[in-house]
């Protein structure tokens, strides 16, 4: 290895803080509001470790289509249907337990694929503008859900009970209840350590997964999917299927996002029929930028330290927000806010760092000759 | 050599795209371990002919070539460039293409990657398979020490410096196990001097190992020094074919050049010329593919001063920065004053006007009328063809004013169009660039840029634009500065003529003067060498 250019430390300081801005932001605010929240160590931390069995599945399928170069992909809520549609069906047949869940996997997986395949579809048409499609996909693509969840089921898609489907005979009711599978998953395998009770089955399988990933990049797709990540252009001229591999990467993730919105609402216990999945992607995209990853770049750490984070804030801003301002729904709607001001600064610090970059690389090949004159002295032309 | 079959034989290469011949009857042959040095202008049909070596899909979709291209005396025809590369033709191409993120070994080993069979595979098909990579560093480290070069496996491309990415460029390509032939496009154009050196020493120590080497450079003292055969070609033709004992930069450079019919020595009245009226000191500009890096020059009043050189060394980008169109630095002065750059603004109420090579994305508004595009910079500038209301508070455009100045440069340029209403998309590229012209001309500029006036013109449109271009500055004595890749445009109408070369001025020569010598400067020779 080449010896690593040394920054002076004040620079190195600056340069850790502008590539973690984000984190940084977070951080600072939940520290301020862990005191002010009064809530008791073990309660914050009971409530951080059920929310990481709930919800890191469902963020780890972000991690493919990043790696691939096609941002955030927002159309994860694709995958959030399917595997609500396969839930729908597995309290319907009245299948309980862990087996409800395996079924409503199986019945949700054609569909995610189909749905992860027109998705891919979409976005290799929409080159560089993949998140932005692909959230606006999602919106879509729910009106589709609606109208075979509230019109179809029950009318032409047969549905047998009675209990799940709304009054006037076809259409699923509102809200689901799912007692059948309620977190069996969760309980299956459940540890008690001193006061905490951590659901082993669940961690078991988001261990899983993260050994998937892991062992995924090391495979000869997974290389493709890195250099197609960083340029198409070069990568096809190599042989690399790009738009096939890019559908990859997003079935992939559609398929992930499916499983998790299963592990996600057997913990939830019940399910908003026609919301549940709507800010699925959401969260799941400030989970992962909250843990320092860039629509760029994310690893697995980012993941879990994502998930931490705005889950802790999610616990302790709410109780904050009522012991500061006398009022829950001021935290609440600060929590909201943060959340969506942190994709907001992330998606613009990436669209920054990348004009930076672009910059200096051009102003590497003026070469020596005008290394005299300073890029940021002529910024408002040379006086 | 081993054997008396050429590795590579070209025969009676001809290609025509739409009727215009770019190559004809090209024919010359290469022998295991020979390095071949391939030189001639910018549209001299290289790159064309490098295309149908490679089979790139392009030529086909234009009607195919005629002749025959044969490897080790087979005939050989690829549908695309991946036929090329099982053949054993290796291309490393001007512009990197690496992967910024990936090792060397991983940018080497790119697509060919040594894997190892898993249960997956069996599943889910060969994508699957793990990779091996102690394989691959292994490979890549053979492919490297081929080369004879210092190149760690482990480092990444976005850490490496420039000499190091062409070599790993390289090193991708003599890792394929059947390569004999090497295409190197500008392989040096991005090193220093001391880095071209290594590269050309790994040259011959892969020609020694019997790879066939086709190096296509404009910096011929590099030909020279490297290659065993020089091919020169010109017009599509191949004007020499010769070994390279022996031969001079300065006899490739008028080859090159060539057009030995030098009766243009045009009868110039005595042009006189006023003080500097443009200055430009150590000028930059961030034009992506057309670098400017270090240029100072000055332009007397009234003088039509030419830039010329090859594509991509920079001269482009000397009027789109002093216009302000790319970001740029160093000191411009018009008539002794400072001009603000990275402003268009700022250069264009200083009084300069520029006539973009770009012409359908900067120089027209496609969808608008002829009227409007003479007269929009004239407006938005000089607040011309505008009439105010209520003392200014507001303005409204003069639409009889415009009909009148479109009407006058309709008349006066020639433009063939249905009338000044007519759309600017509409019109020929002869024609439209006459509109550009127009505009230029109705800003009334002190001094005037015109970037490439005759790209993709015929041939009545480009001598009507140069005549007018000549008229102007005589009849308003506006000073004109024209870049061009056209050497023997810049020497009908110039006064001096600037070569650019990577970036910095090669040196400024009158136009009478020999055509090697505007060559000599095109190869990156200094201005010294070349009036020696």
């Amino acid at each position: 290895m080449n010896t690593p250019f040394k920054l002076p430390s004040a620079a190195r300081v600056r340069r850790f803080a502008a590539d973690n801005v984000v984190v940084l932001i977070f951080l600072f605010v939940t520290a301020i509001a862990v005191p002010s929240s009064k809530l008791s160590g073990t309660y914050i931390i009971q409530d951080l470790l059920t929310r990481y069995g709930r919800n890191a599945f469902l963020v780890f399928s972000l991690l493919l289509p990043i790696m691939a170069g096609m941002g955030i992909n927002f159309g994860m809520v694709l995958g959030a249907m399917a595997g609500e549609i396969g839930l729908i069906f597995a309290v319907d047949q009245g299948i309980a337990g862990v087996q409800g869940l395996l079924y409503a996997v199986l019945v949700g997986a054609p569909i995610a694929i189909l749905l992860g395949w027109i998705a891919g579809q979409v976005l290799n048409r929409a080159r560089g503008r993949e998140m932005v499609t692909g959230y606006i996909l999602g919106f879509f693509m729910d009106g589709v859900y609606q109208f075979v969840v509230l019109y179809l089921m029950g009318a032409i898609i047969p549905i047998t009970s009675k209990a799940i489907t709304l009054s006037r005979g076809y259409g699923i009711r509102n809200t689901l209840g799912l007692d059948s599978v309620r977190q069996s998953l969760d309980k299956l395998l459940m540890l008690k350590v001193g006061p905490f009770t951590l659901p082993m089955a669940t961690y078991l399988v988001i261990a899983l997964l993260a050994i998937f990933i892991v062992w995924f990049r090391r495979t000869k797709l997974g290389q493709d999917m890195r250099a197609i990540g960083q340029d198409q252009t070069v990568s096809h001229s190599a042989g690399i299927p790009v738009e096939r591999t890019r559908i990859v990467a997003i079935v992939i993730s559609t398929l992930l996002a499916m499983v998790g919105q299963i592990i996600f609402l057997q913990n939830m216990g019940n399910m908003a029929t026609y919301n549940a999945h709507r800010q699925t992607g959401f969260f799941a995209a400030a989970a992962i930028l909250v843990g320092g990853a860039s629509v760029a770049k994310a690893t697995i750490p980012n993941v879990l330290v994502g998930v931490g984070l705005l889950h802790l804030m999610y616990i302790v801003v709410p109780p904050a927000g009522a012991r500061l301002f006398g009022s829950a729904q001021i935290g609440e709607y600060f929590r909201d806010a943060m959340s969506y001001a942190v994709i907001a600064l992330a998606l613009a610090l990436h669209a920054w760092r990348k004009r930076a970059n672009a910059e200096s690389a051009r102003a590497g090949l003026r070469g020596a000759a005008s290394g005299a004159v300073d890029p940021a002295k002529t910024e408002g032309g040379a006086a | 050599m081993p054997d008396d079959t050429p590795l590579l034989s070209l025969e009676g290469i001809t290609k025509d795209f739409y009727g215009t011949t770019v190559l004809r009857d090209v024919s010359f042959a290469l022998r295991r371990g020979e390095i071949l040095g391939l030189v001639g202008e910018n549209g001299a049909g290289k790159t064309t002919l490098m295309r149908i070596l490679f089979g790139m899909p392009v030529i086909a979709e234009t009607g195919g070539f005629g002749g025959t291209v044969r490897i080790d005396g087979r005939p050989a025809s690829f549908r695309n460039p991946f036929d090329a590369l099982d053949a054993g033709i290796g291309m490393v191409h001007q512009e990197f293409s690496l992967i910024p993120g990936f090792t060397t070994t991983e940018n080497i080993m790119l697509n060919r990657e040594q894997s190892r069979r898993n249960v997956a595979v069996d599943l889910f098909g060969p994508r699957m398979a793990t990779l091996d990579r102690p394989a691959m560093t292994a490979r890549a480290s053979k492919a490297i020490e081929r080369l004879g070069v210092e190149l760690h496996p482990d480092t990444l491309v976005s850490e490496m410096p420039v000499g190091h990415k062409q070599f790993t460029e390289i090193a991708r390509e003599i890792d394929r196990e059947n390569v004999k032939l090497l295409v190197l496009d500008e392989p040096t154009a991005v090193l220093a001097e001391s880095e071209a050196e290594i590269l050309l020493a790994s040259l011959r120590r892969l020609a020694a190992q019997g790879i066939g080497i086709i190096f296509i450079s404009h910096r011929l003292h590099e030909v020279t020094a490297v290659a065993d055969r020089v091919v020169v070609l010109r017009d599509g033709q191949l004007v020499k074919d010769t070994s390279a004992k022996g031969v001079e930069v300065r006899e490739i450079a008028a080859w090159m050049v060539g057009r030995e019919v030098d009766a243009n020595a045009r009868v110039r009245s005595d042009r006189s010329f006023g003080g500097p009226a443009l200055e430009v000191e150590h000028l930059w500009v961030d034009m992506p593919g057309e670098t400017v890096r270090d240029v100072s020059f000055s332009v007397r009043e009234g003088e039509i001063f030419g830039i010329g050189g090859l594509a991509g060394q920079g001269k482009l980008g000397i009027p789109n920065g002093i216009m302000g169109l790319f970001a740029a630095g160093g000191e411009v002065r018009l008539h002794g004053k400072h001009v603000a750059l990275d402003a268009p603004r700022a250069a264009l109420d200083a009084g300069m006007a520029f006539v973009s090579e770009d012409r359908r994305g900067v120089g027209l508004l496609l969808d608008e009328s002829l009227d409007w595009n003479i007269a929009f910079t004239a407006m938005q500038v000089k607040g011309a063809y505008l009439r105010r209301w209520l003392g200014g508070l507001f303005s409204l455009r003069d639409e009889k004013a415009m009909r009148a100045l479109a009407e006058q440069y309709i008349e006066m340029l020639e433009i063939k169009c249905t009338g000044h209403r007519q759309k600017a998309k509409e019109l020929s590229g002869g024609n439209q660039q006459k509109v550009c012209l127009a505009k230029a001309f109705a800003l009334e500029p002190n001094l005037l840029f015109v970037s490439e006036p005759t790209r993709g013109i015929d041939v009545g449109a480009k001598k009507l634009v140069l005549d007018k271009l000549r008229h102007y500055n005589r009849d308003e004595g506006t000073t004109i500065v024209m870049v061009s890749s056209e050497l023997e445009e810049l020497r009908a109408i110039c006064d001096r003529v600037a070569i650019v070369d990577e970036g910095r001025i090669a040196g400024i020569l009158p136009p009478e003067a020999p055509l090697a010598d505007f060559g000599l400067l095109m190869a990156g020779e200094r201005a010294a060498e070349a009036s020696a």
